[in-house]
């Protein structure tokens, strides 16, 4: 089973939980309809789209309302603890949630006590709570932009707000930033640098960078990061190994770009629709660069 | 003598920089109590500045108020008038974090972009229309973005006046930085 655990900034959703199914440019869990703005639903929207494409299960989530004040993430950190010992889940992914601490930890130990460890994928405000914590190594995969990174690597930072100025500049190459965080322990085994080029790094070594196709404004776009995740949480969930999944979900959300052309103004949701296409297209790059023996 | 006046000069210069304990940090709930108490108190004139905890008080994703001690007595009163009464007034003793201060600009021709932090807020050129948001991880982004995109630099509502993270804090600098820019 594929997990997507987050929030949706609607101050009047509960707790909801089950599979999604995709309705135009909304997401339908429950008897909850969900706008794919950006965010979770953007992310679970990209992970349906692809599992569908592959012909794989269903995606459950896991969501409530949260618009910044920390109740809705509440809510979803005491049901993790509560009821994930219990869970059959392969891949677990953590998403928009308030960073905290203490329920962090709470879950990581819920997890440890899981019958089998799923695959753990970390994005957004958990990738902050689980590198605050001390517990970033606990994790398969982290998916930071080149600021997030640098965050990771100052090791004195709780939140990227706080990111130290030097580490900012762009000086500092991706290499010397993928190398300080696994120094200090704040880095998952794997990571998927988002940016211009994506780097895909494990241990502490950059394996792959990805450059092509590249469509620029897709930086200026809310939810493009999103979408990644969702895109490798489900290649993961389809049991690809890490480095497979890791390339391929970093050539398909760039070839959604391509295909798209999409402005600065794009919305997130006018990408999703386009993933099945895009996937196809990362496959056969994928396929051409493996004959080339160019990994 | 050329040597006193260098010394002297370069003495000058350098930013005063005050015993740490002749300031003091307020301690609210919630970082949204932060952003409105900053707004109260910058509102009437006192030099407030946002500043990250020291270790030993961070519970999550924190902002503290630092401020001149001196002040202590006029600004608890202060903010117990508009409700904002903070948990705890404390004497600074260690670092405090600062919050980034870089920014980025993109121009994309017809689009202009702005980062801070892990923020990033892109306009129209021509309408000044706020075309996306993106980036950050604490769950008002996405209720910001629903907020703000869509309306112009005139008519959208600013970031701290709807914020309660790190993230939405960033994101207001970003818009300050982004209307600088274009008026």
């Amino acid at each position: 089973m594929l997990l997507i655990v987050g929030t949706v900034p609607n101050p009047s959703l509960p707790l909801v939980h089950g599979s999604v199914r995709l309705e135009n440019d909304a997401l339908r869990v429950e008897n909850h309809r969900l706008p794919i703005g950006r965010g979770t639903p953007a992310l679970a929207a990209a992970a349906a789209v692809i599992r569908r494409r592959r012909g794989g299960e269903e995606v459950f989530v896991l969501l409530a309302g949260d618009i910044g004040r920390g109740d809705g993430s509440r809510a979803v950190y005491e049901y993790l603890v509560k009821n994930l010992r219990v869970l059959s889940v392969d891949v677990l992914v953590f998403h928009y949630l308030q960073p905290d601490v203490d329920w962090h930890n709470k879950v990581l130990f819920a997890v440890d006590d899981m019958p089998r460890r799923p695959r753990l994928i970390a994005d957004a405000g958990y990738m902050y709570a689980a590198k605050m914590s001390g517990q970033a190594a606990a994790y398969d995969i982290f998916t930071p932009d080149k600021g997030e990174l640098a965050f990771l690597a100052d090791e004195k930072a709780p939140h990227p707000f706080y990111t130290r100025g030097f580490l900012l500049h762009d000086h500092h190459s991706v290499e010397d930033l993928v190398h300080r965080a696994y120094t200090h322990g704040d880095a998952a085994r794997w990571l998927v640098v988002k940016g211009e080029t994506d780097h895909i790094a494990d241990s502490g070594r950059i394996v792959a960078n990805v450059t092509e196709p590249i469509w620029e404004p897709m930086e200026a776009i809310g939810g493009t990061g999103d979408t990644l995740t969702g895109i490798l949480a489900a290649l993961c969930a389809s049991g690809h190994d890490f480095l497979d999944a890791c390339l391929l979900a970093a050539l398909t959300n760039r070839w959604a770009g391509h295909i798209a052309r999409p402005t600065p103004a794009t919305q997130i949701a006018q990408l999703v629709g386009v993933l099945p296409e895009a996937l196809t297209e990362a496959q056969k790059a994928m396929k051409g660069e493996t004959k080339r023996g160019e990994r | 003598m050329l040597g006193f006046l260098k010394k002297l000069v370069f003495k000058k210069s350098k930013k005063p920089q005050g015993p740490l304990t002749d300031r003091g940090l307020l301690v609210f709930e919630n970082t949204s109590e932060v952003i409105q108490a900053e707004k109260h108190l910058r509102s009437r004139g006192f030099p407030v500045t946002v500043k990250g905890p020291p270790p030993e008080i961070q519970k999550g994703c924190d902002l503290v108020i630092e401020f001149p001690l001196m002040e202590k007595l006029t600004l608890e009163r202060v903010l117990a008038a508009a409700g904002l009464p903070p948990l705890a007034v404390v004497p600074v003793t260690a670092p405090l974090l600062e919050p980034v201060n870089l920014f980025h600009t993109k121009d994309y021709g017809a689009y202009l972009m702005v980062r801070a932090a892990n923020m990033k807020i892109t306009v129209d050129k021509n309408s000044w229309r706020i075309v996306n948001i993106s980036g950050g991880g604490c769950p008002d982004v996405p209720y910001l973005a629903d907020a703000l995109v869509g309306k112009t630099l005139f008519e959208a509502p600013q970031p701290r006046d709807l914020g309660h993270t790190l993230c939405g804090y960033a994101l207001q600098l970003a818009y300050e930085e982004l209307r600088r820019q274009c008026f």
